[in-house]
């Protein structure tokens, strides 16, 4: 019967064969690359002000022509410099968390595991805050040193240090316990965020302000320095995923039967570590805490072109995009001209979600 | 060849697996027999490479503990006890898994249809498409045979023979599947290349196997051809059960051997 199915397959190599589901992905991928660009062009052209995005590319494209040559400076600043970054920043910061969301499901080869739920979140702000509160005076020689990236940098330290206490503390020879991985982050997340009120209880008014604004998670104040700032550490760990999502696939079978298939296991966890920690550090770095990205967008997609990393990973990048700048679009005009902060959405779009998949797969915790 | 000596394996503080010498040679079916806890998974996973060892343990002529994972994985496929996948992967995604390394030894063009021949091979044809969390526990087992084989299709390349290690691979399979994975492996033997089989039925190890070696609490009590071995003191010895070799049961007592199956 398959022999058959399989001639008539090999007769007509662009028919799938049955469970191959690599065509399907890629025309998700293609889809998902042009919903990326439309909700890109949608959040730099809708605010509060009427400046035209379109007016301002024809100026960029085909400068001094026309009857839009003159462009007014309010709406050149308004576009360039308080919509885009934020465009840019969205993108980031959709695209790291929900990565590092997959990245994190998949080492620990469970669908719950996600940074803001096992305290690598928690440990990132502490990394965050603590460069906020202490950064005129214990810390003044780091934040003079690292100038920009002083902010992303600590988050980063934060959020690995967690993540390689959890691995260590919920991984016993080859196998997680999902029981301990969850309860560990629990505590861990306890003891960041404990530190995290300690630094806040120190803080003056100013930095309070900043703080609160910041703990709640928004995209409100992006700036190019901090894009660039946080966005080096995202793109560069974007960038290394394509390397492991082979052996992300092979690790879904066991540490030791991904070892029997030549993947260097050890080398791909520590991979995975740092590119979660580096993600989730430079998201939370600029954007404080956004919750639930990281679980919402890879479950989605799995459900939609399966569990594969190949295709995982790289759909997961945009359509956490997609997703984070919907949020935003929908926090700058759900209580305009005030602004909701992105977080609120996210977190009240995603608990739902995540007690809907727990109902869904009571087996999953074994606990 | 694969040849252990003296051979020691620790899990923790705890001596699993002492003073094993061990041989199993390519185009032969090399069963591994012993009660539960007389380390035949923790000797077999130091032959993998998962656990450290002591002693010497070669394959080739290659020390196993200096063997990279990538190496390994030309050489030799590992079938686990099972596989739980937390992750709804197709069952065909599984079985390519198995083609990742690159050396199944099948011309470039057939790679890619080798799931399917391999999923025909252990009796799951069509079964492609289904979700592995599906299936059952034996329809499982035999998925992940079906990946194994994806990964050293060819028993021989490049001249040199490669090898199969089973932990268990019948154990939760029916008895027709039970004689189709078992003629798989020695079908693999036959064309060169090496078999290494952890196994309860005693029949089928006499059926199948061409070498055994008996383990019992860590250390190898015996080792020969399956008619030098097995003998009613052995397995009173070893299995701590007074049973007697060829014997029938009483006249009226149903039996059914594997080796009656027809040829």
């Amino acid at each position: 019967m398959s022999m058959s199915s399989a001639a008539a397959a090999a007769v007509n190599p662009s028919v799938p064969a049955a469970g191959d589901r690599s065509q399907r992905a890629q025309i998700v991928l293609v889809l998902l690359c042009i919903a990326l660009v439309v909700t890109a062009a949608f959040g730099a052209s809708s605010g509060a002000s009427d400046a035209s995005a379109l007016a301002v590319l024809k100026d960029w494209l085909l400068p001094g022509t026309g009857a839009d040559a003159v462009l007014s400076e309010r709406d050149r600043i308004i576009i360039y410099d308080i919509r885009l970054p934020r465009v840019a920043m969205g993108i980031m910061v959709g695209a790291a968390l929900a990565v590092s969301g997959a990245v994190m499901q998949g080492l620990f080869r469970n669908p719950l595991a996600d940074p803001g739920i096992v305290g690598v979140s928690a440990g990132a702000s502490l990394g965050a805050v603590s460069v906020i509160v202490l950064g005129t005076t214990v810390l003044a020689p780091v934040t003079a040193l690292l100038g920009i990236y002083a902010l992303p940098l600590a988050a980063f330290v934060g959020s690995l240090a967690v993540t390689l206490i959890l691995y260590k503390v919920a991984t016993r020879r080859g196998q997680t316990s999902i029981a301990t991985m969850l309860l560990a982050g629990i505590a861990l997340g306890a003891m960041a965020t404990a530190l995290t009120g300690l630094l806040i209880f120190v803080a003056d008014d100013r930095q309070l302000r900043d703080l609160t604004f910041w703990s709640l998670g928004s995209l409100a104040g992006a700036t190019w320095t901090k894009v660039f700032a946080a966005g080096s550490m995202v793109v560069v760990a974007l960038a290394t995923t394509p390397f492991f999502a082979r052996g992300l696939n092979a690790l879904a079978l066991g540490e030791a039967s991904a070892a029997h298939l030549g993947v260097p296991v050890q080398r791909l966890k520590h991979g995975a570590i740092l590119v979660v920690s580096a993600a989730t550090g430079a998201s939370v770095a600029v954007s404080g805490g956004i919750a639930f990205v990281g679980i919402i967008v890879p479950h989605l997609l799995r459900l939609l072109i399966g569990p594969d990393n190949r295709y995982l990973l790289p759909c997961a990048t945009l359509l956490g995009a997609c997703l984070l700048l919907l949020a935003d679009a929908l926090s700058r005009t759900i209580v305009a001209p005030a602004e909701l902060p992105i977080g609120i959405i996210t977190a009240a779009a995603g608990g739902p979600f995540f007690l809907w998949i727990l109902l869904r797969k009571r087996g999953v915790l074994d606990l | 060849m694969i040849e252990a000596t003296d051979v020691g394996v620790s899990i923790g503080s705890k001596r699993i697996v002492e003073g094993v010498a061990f041989r199993a040679l390519p185009g032969q079916v090399t069963a591994i027999v012993g009660p539960n806890g007389s380390g035949k998974t923790t000797f077999l996973k130091a032959l993998a490479g998962d656990l450290p060892y002591s002693g010497r343990l070669t394959f080739e002529g290659r020390e196993v503990a200096r063997m990279r994972p990538n190496e390994a994985a030309g050489v030799r496929a590992v079938l686990p006890q099972s596989t739980q996948l937390a992750f709804p992967f197709t069952v065909r995604e599984i079985v390519r898994l198995g083609l990742m390394g690159g050396r199944s030894g099948v011309l470039a063009g057939e790679a890619e249809r080798l799931p399917e021949r391999a999923l025909a091979k252990v009796d799951l044809a069509g079964f492609g498409g289904r979700l592995y969390q599906e299936l059952s526990g034996g329809e499982q087992q035999r998925v992940q045979l079906a990946r194994v084989l994806c990964q050293v299709w060819a028993p021989v390349l490049e001249g040199r023979p490669r090898y199969l290690f089973l932990d268990e691979p019948v154990s939760s399979l029916d008895i027709k599947h039970q004689l189709v994975i078992m003629d798989i492996a020695r079908d693999y033997a036959r064309r060169g290349g090496g078999v290494v089989a952890i196994l309860h039925d005693l029949n089928l190890t006499a059926m199948y196997a061409d070498h055994i070696a008996v383990m019992h609490r860590g250390r190898v009590a015996a080792a020969g051809e399956p008619r030098d071995v097995l003998s009613d003191g052995l397995i009173e010895e070893v299995f701590d059960c007074r049973l007697r070799v060829g014997a029938l049961p009483a006249s009226g007592m149903p039996f059914v051997l594997p080796q009656s199956v027809a040829l």
